[in-house]
């Protein structure tokens, strides 16, 4: 062929496909790739304690829960990801129900206390949340305030309290009820919250609108208005918890959890950044760090500013069966989504 | 389909046009030049192609059970009183501001009509953070609305204000002397001719109301793209999101035929021969002086001040702390990365339509060029779903690859590059280019030597549209972007996320900063097109 390809486009070509071939392979010549939906910077901080100790370089990225559980499970068998860490079980369940998870490291689950993972070892908790009600005391007394979750769908809560429901925190909590209280309560219960509730996107906007008195009260997890306090308390200054206890839906305490996948190609090191995680560095980053979220290793303490977890009353729920997909199905059917 | 097109272009080609054509088709240089169009095209076609996918697959049933529901109502509503409240709310504005700034006596004219475009080097989102942190309870359809105005009414000031200064005043000398007054003269004159740039500037607007999602998540104002992205956050990919994206998708198209129907067919050349006459400035009263400045200073404090003073508040609350370099750089070095890239992979693409468009112009090209301009009016949401879902099954090399977001980039953006690169080639005269092939050198090449090289100016003005395009875009880098990546927008996204405002406002300084040479730029080319 005698027309020769101008040599700007040879040159624009390369560049692309070299910038292209550059990340492609950034990825995958060393280190793990972990999927992360856990608040981006006590991942930062795991990762960055784990790769002093080990020199293993880790690559992030971020998103949600279900949006990563699903993503997972649709890369299926050649999934770049390494190492998946949620901030809820759902994901978890939902990634091991496709088969893709490599069981975790003997040693590793030893160091977690065995009520924060599923008996089958396919996954294992990093960290644990309670449910919490936050209110702006100026507008609710501890009179008024609800005995029970399922409480709020009841219409003279119409207009008085918040939520995230785009978010995996709430719909984890939305799981928990229909594991609970079974799929009709359940709908019922979303369609009650749908007329009653203002949505918020995200739990720190849901703390902030409270606080402000944009809303009389919210549903969220407890550690948001624990590190708002830590920082400045601008956001929760004018807000309490509340703690529904009794074993309530409300009460439930979601467990966040970690895998390894089966298809990874860097197991080993996938398994170590596991183990480094739940063992006893990683745990005490969730007492001395900023993140206050409770710690699940044995003998792992929280941190000492939080109602400790034995007190929460916490309803029992098997983690390894929350339904995530048929509680996304159910706050659509609600128009909550 | 990719076996029709080609086959097409062997028929006869419409007779006008033959005798130019013949040379060109006859070498296989010409061939490479569809042929690279075509697939470029086809390509573009990928998003429709994945929408009508994914419905097929879905079944009726289940698409009736997720489109007709009460949610989608609900969207559907906001959505439409967010363009109908909107896009008149931008034509009045626009319209004023413009006629204060071309045919009014109104001082400091200049400073004001770059006023007037400044507002567009703030990326929509970060309007609404300004308005987010500075009235906290800030929500809903008023605020969607207040934000979106101040954000979009450059696109309808530009065009309406590069036609009123070239109007041939000839016509309203006319209507004058038949013994109209000056507002009637206005409607029935002036209105009619600005007609095509009120269409095409309502129309970007209406567009940019419905692919934008940063915006609207920040001031909790619910329409179709945040609840895909709501959708996709949850399922990833699942049917109700790409079920939602096809109801987008076909309100984006909707839109295009609105407009193309309202655009009419007036003639707007001006009659006779010779040079306008010069526009006589309209002499402002003391009181009518006072209101126009008074308009003035507010639309500048809304649409800058609000911005520049929240954005120095955080700064200054945030010291040097909030200059996490380690962050900040990586951030800034994989946005110019990637703006880079993309520009030059667009404006490559856009080579091939561009070249055919002015050298050997038929129904062909004008289908090529109308598949791209359809893909560029939908959404980021839709056209990220749909190389998300077809990269992970069919495209597994390039799934998470930089490529992919590149790609993306392309389909958005063609005809920003597409237009200024078509100018260029036009001042290109072909008999260069003739001589150039009758030296004996190959049709690629003496398109490179001679036409490429004449239009470079026009090139590379497209390619810097392009750059600064990707530099704030949020939705399709969001979902699309390799492991560890991390531009400015996604990074001032994730920090908006958690509430910290002040670690976000460098980032939205960057990208401001990044943003400007587009203010400067567009108001270049709006001074030029008004000279033609």
């Amino acid at each position: 062929m005698n027309c020769k390809v101008p040599s700007f486009l040879k040159k624009a070509l390369l560049a692309t496909a070299l910038l292209g071939a550059g990340h492609v392979y950034a990825a995958d010549a060393d280190g793990i790739v972990v999927y992360n939906a856990q608040h981006e910077s006590l991942t930062k901080a795991w990762i960055e304690g784990f790769t002093k100790e080990t020199g293993i370089k880790v690559t992030v990225r971020n998103g949600d829960d279900t949006e990563m559980g699903n993503q997972i499970v649709q890369e299926g068998a050649a999934s770049p990801a390494d190492v998946f860490l949620t901030e809820n079980s759902p994901a978890m369940v939902l990634v091991d129900n496709a088969g893709l998870f490599a069981p975790v490291a003997p040693a590793t689950l030893e160091q977690v206390d065995a009520a924060y993972r599923p008996a089958h070892g396919k996954w294992v908790g990093i960290a644990a949340r309670s449910t919490v009600f936050v209110y702006n005391p100026s507008k609710l007394t501890e009179a008024d305030l609800p005995k029970s979750l399922m409480d709020l769908a009841d219409p003279k809560w119409k207009g008085r309290w918040a939520a995230s429901p785009a978010g995996a925190d709430f719909q984890a909590i939305v799981a928990a009820v229909l594991e609970l209280k079974g799929e009709a309560a359940t709908l019922e219960w979303l369609k009650g919250m749908k007329a009653n509730f203002t949505a918020y996107r995200g739990n720190s906007s849901v703390l902030k609108a409270v606080n402000a008195g944009q809303i009389d009260s919210g549903v969220i997890y407890h550690y948001y208005r624990f590190g708002d306090q830590a920082k400045t308390g601008e956001n929760s200054k004018n807000t309490a918890l509340h703690y529904f206890k009794h074993k309530d839906p409300g009460a439930f305490v979601s467990v966040s959890g970690g895998g390894v996948l089966a298809s990874s190609q860097h197991k080993e090191q996938a398994q170590a950044f596991l183990k480094w995680v739940t063992g006893k560095d990683g745990q005490a980053i969730l007492k001395t760090g900023n993140s206050y979220e409770y710690a699940v290793g044995k003998n792992a303490e929280s941190n000492p500013k939080l109602v400790p977890l034995q007190q929460l009353d916490a309803p029992k729920v098997d983690a390894s069966r929350l339904d995530s997909k048929n509680a996304v199905e159910l706050m659509t059917q609600a128009g909550l989504l | 389909m990719p076996e029709t097109l080609p086959a097409r272009v062997a028929t006869p080609i419409p007779a006008p046009m033959r005798r130019h054509s013949r040379g060109l088709f006859a070498g296989r240089g010409g061939a490479w030049v569809i042929g690279l169009s075509v697939l470029v095209s086809l390509l573009s076609l990928l998003p429709i192609a994945f929408v009508l996918g994914v419905s097929w697959q879905t079944g009726w049933v289940r698409l009736v059970e997720l489109v007709f529901r009460p949610r989608v109502g609900e969207l559907l509503i906001n959505t439409l009183l967010l363009v109908a409240i909107t896009i008149p709310l931008c034509v009045a504005l626009g319209v004023t501001l413009a006629w204060l700034t071309e045919r009014s006596n109104l001082s400091g004219r200049r400073v004001w009509s770059l006023l007037a475009i400044a507002p567009l080097a703030v990326p929509a989102f970060v309007h609404s953070y300004a308005w987010v942190s500075l009235v906290p309870p800030i929500h809903g359809l008023f605020a969607g609305v207040l934000v979106s105005v101040i954000a979009y009414f450059p696109f309808l000031y530009l065009p309406v204000a590069a036609t009123l200064r070239r109007l041939d005043p000839a016509i309203e000398d006319v209507a004058q002397s038949m013994g109209l007054k000056p507002w009637t003269v206005f409607f029935r004159v002036v209105v009619p001719q600005l007609r095509l740039a009120i269409c095409g500037g309502s129309l970007l607007v209406g567009l940019h109301l419905l692919a934008e999602y940063g915006l609207y998540a920040m001031i909790r104002f619910d329409t179709f793209t945040t609840a895909i992205f709501d959708q996709f956050k949850s399922t990833f990919n699942g049917p109700a999101a790409n079920m939602l994206a096809g109801v987008l998708a076909l309100c984006c198209l909707a839109m295009l035929t609105v407009e193309s129907a309202a655009r009419g067919h007036a003639r707007y050349a001006r009659v006779g021969s010779g040079s306008a006459r010069e526009q006589r400035l309209v002499r402002l009263k003391p009181g009518q002086t006072v209101m126009a400045l008074t308009l003035w200073v507010l639309t500048c404090a809304l649409t800058l001040g609000v911005p520049l003073v929240t954005l120095g508040k955080w700064l200054l609350a945030g010291g040097v702390q909030v200059w996490q370099m380690a962050e900040l750089l990586p951030a800034l070095q994989q946005t110019l990365l990637l703006g880079a890239a993309g520009a030059a992979l667009t404006t490559l693409a856009a080579i091939p339509i561009a070249w055919l468009s002015i050298r050997s112009p038929g129904r062909l090209q004008r289908m090529l060029e109308s598949c791209n301009y359809i893909t560029s009016s939908l959404p980021g949401i839709v056209v990220a779903l749909a190389l998300v879902t077809v990269t992970v099954h069919f495209a597994r090399p390039i799934y998470q690859t930089t490529l992919t977001v590149l790609l993306a980039y392309l389909l958005m953006f063609l005809p920003r590059a597409l237009v200024s690169l078509r100018a260029g080639i036009a001042q290109a005269p072909i008999e260069l280019e003739n001589m150039a092939r009758s030296l004996g050198r190959s049709p690629a090449r003496a398109l490179w030597l001679i036409t490429l090289r004449l239009a470079a100016p026009g090139a590379a003005a497209g390619a810097a549209l392009v750059f600064l395009a990707i530099t704030n875009e949020l939705t399709a880098t969001l979902l699309l972007a390799p492991n560890g990546t991390r531009t400015l927008a996604t990074g001032f996204w994730a920090l908006t996320s958690e509430i910290d405002y002040a670690a976000a406002a460098p980032y939205a300084l960057l990208m401001i900063v990044l943003s400007l040479p587009l203010t400067g730029l567009l108001y270049h080319q709006s001074k030029r097109t008004a000279g033609r």
